[in-house]
């Protein structure tokens, strides 16, 4: 048993299941995620989406706290221009993902760490690929350097 | 319960009159009638550091020092803040924040053992810099501060790292500047998260041992009293000797060639610089140095400054904005076109109070003090 145990933690050891924090917007991307759960569209279960009211809410400090509780990538995803639920809420978006890239940059990590990405309610099959996709992206980067867990409570 | 009493011991909490001398001078609760010093350390007295832990009043306090100095027995107030938001941080409260706690993780990511960050951008070609030597320049979070607030406020908050470069080339300095400079962790341990500070300070003080550094420069006053005050404090003396860079530019006076700059400025005293280190005459002295500057005071200036109105990047609100707006008032009326401060961080607050409003009514333009240096020298 003990032997069965230990290989299957070699196992995991060698291959790197990334940590993936999506933000998704409610009006949109959310139900975009569901549309793709709905229709049984295999893609890779390594992502963990937080429902936010807008892509606009999502300002650099969300992306970053992600990062510090050992996200090693992050992806914003809101409804296409035009669509947005509050008129111009993913123009926000833009405005605030323009910051947090340059923060990102200047903390040194990759910016393909980060994404911004519009997936309307209808597109459950471009969740599924986009998921897919940018958890292959980081899988490639592997794990972020400011994931690690401080000594201190 | 013994922690709660040592604190109060320690910052001599116990010896309080209730005069009531700190709350008439406090700055919040010159705007905020909730909020009165008097009452929140009466409060801590009767019921312990817990009950005020959960009170959203705890995060006000600008830790301006302005009561402290005031007090007839020497309370340390700010001090016993942080040690009660200490408290606060291991009961699990996060605590105010401002800009959705961007900076506070930025902050806390930078004890991160394998960070490689991507900071020196700003340094052209132009700039003498070093990579190994005796003196550094400190340049604290103003690479951070670019991306942030450069595009919304519009002005270039690195713009005040390659003015002090620059300075320090122009009286024969060549500074060290590292390229993976961690924070300074001044707002955490105002933050009460001292755990992390420690480990910021001990990383630090590594990097300039390895680097070789002997004496620090930096161009804002709270990287200043961190690397000069807290670190000794915390985590033991034999660190560098620290200068903030109006310090270093008083005490070489003979080597700046200044040019003319017509300006009437008003100082506004960092309470890091003035209340925390004493620092009061030599940025006035530097700037009246300058032909064509003429230096006017504010009503309140020097120990009695009044802070910008937000501090470790934690209490925004109405109140900071109304402590803002009547340092404006008090610039025009001491006939001022131009709001000088030393610290980065009062200019990006001064600037977002500034927002919104009319042109004609603010009337007033702000610069940091290496600005106006590096405006006037003569290459």
């Amino acid at each position: 048993m003990a032997v069965r145990t230990q290989q299957a933690k070699k196992k995991t050891k060698k291959e790197f299941i990334p940590n993936i924090v999506v933000f998704a917007c409610n009006w949109c991307s959310y139900a975009g995620a569901d549309n793709a759960g709905t229709n049984r569209m295999q893609h890779s279960p390594h992502f963990r989406v937080i429902r936010t009211m807008c892509s606009g809410r999502v300002t650099p400090g969300f992306v970053l706290k992600a990062f510090k509780l050992g996200a090693d990538g992050v992806l914003v995803s809101g409804c296409h221009f035009g669509d947005c639920h509050y008129i111009f809420g993913n123009y926000k978006a833009v405005e605030q993902f323009e910051k947090t890239k340059g923060l990102v940059k200047t903390l040194g990590l990759d910016l393909k760490r980060v994404r911004l990405e519009w997936v309307s309610a209808a597109e459950g099959v471009r969740w599924a690929n986009l998921i897919d996709e940018f958890v292959g992206q980081i899988a490639e980067l592997g794990p972020s350097p400011l994931n690690h867990k401080p000594k201190y409570g | 319960m013994n922690t709660a009493v040592e604190q109060l011991k320690k910052n001599r909490a116990f010896l309080c009159l209730e005069c009531g001398k700190c709350t008439a001078v406090c700055p919040i609760s010159k705007v905020n009638n909730a909020y009165s010093p008097r009452r929140l350390l009466a409060q801590g007295l009767f019921y312990g550091a817990e009950d005020i832990a959960s009170d959203h009043l705890l995060w006000s306090c600008l830790t301006c020092l302005l009561c402290s100095q005031r007090c007839p027995v020497d309370v340390k107030y700010s001090d016993y803040m942080r040690d009660v938001r200490a408290v606060a941080h291991n009961m699990g409260h996060e605590g105010n924040a401002s800009h959705g706690g961007a900076l506070h993780y930025i902050m806390e990511m930078a004890a991160s053992p394998k960070l490689k960050q991507n900071r020196t951008e700003w340094v052209t070609k132009d700039l003498k810099v070093k990579q190994k030597g005796d003196t550094l320049y400190f340049a604290g979070c103003l690479p951070y501060y670019e991306e942030l607030f450069a595009k919304d406020f519009s002005f270039s908050p690195v713009s005040i790292a390659v003015d002090t470069v620059k300075i320090l080339n122009h009286i024969g300095i060549e500074p060290v500047v590292l390229d993976n400079e961690r924070c300074c962790g001044h707002d955490l341990y105002w933050l009460g998260r001292l755990g992390q500070f420690d480990e910021l300070a001990k990383l630090n003080l590594k990097d300039f041992e390895q680097a070789g550094v002997k004496k620090v420069i930096t161009s804002c006053p709270e990287c200043a009293v961190a690397l000069r005050q807290l670190y000794p404090e915390r985590v033991g003396t034999g660190g560098p000797k620290v200068q903030h860079i109006a310090e270093v530019l008083a005490e070489n006076k003979a080597r700046l060639k200044l040019g003319e700059v017509t300006r009437e400025v008003a100082f506004q005293d960092p309470c890091r610089l003035g209340r925390f280190m004493g620092v009061y005459d030599p940025p006035r002295e530097v700037l009246s140095m300058i032909p064509g500057v003429t230096v006017s005071e504010m009503a309140h200036n020097r120990k009695g400054a009044i802070c910008c109105g937000t501090t470790n990047w934690m209490n925004c609100d109405s109140c900071s904005k109304q402590i803002q707006k009547s340092r404006f008032d008090e610039a025009r009326a001491a006939g001022a076109g131009t709001l000088v401060t030393a610290c980065p961080k009062c200019q990006i607050h001064f600037r977002c109070a500034q927002c919104g409003e009319p042109e004609e009514k603010n009337g007033l333009e702000l610069a940091d003090f290496v600005n106006i240096v590096a405006s006037a020298l003569k290459s």
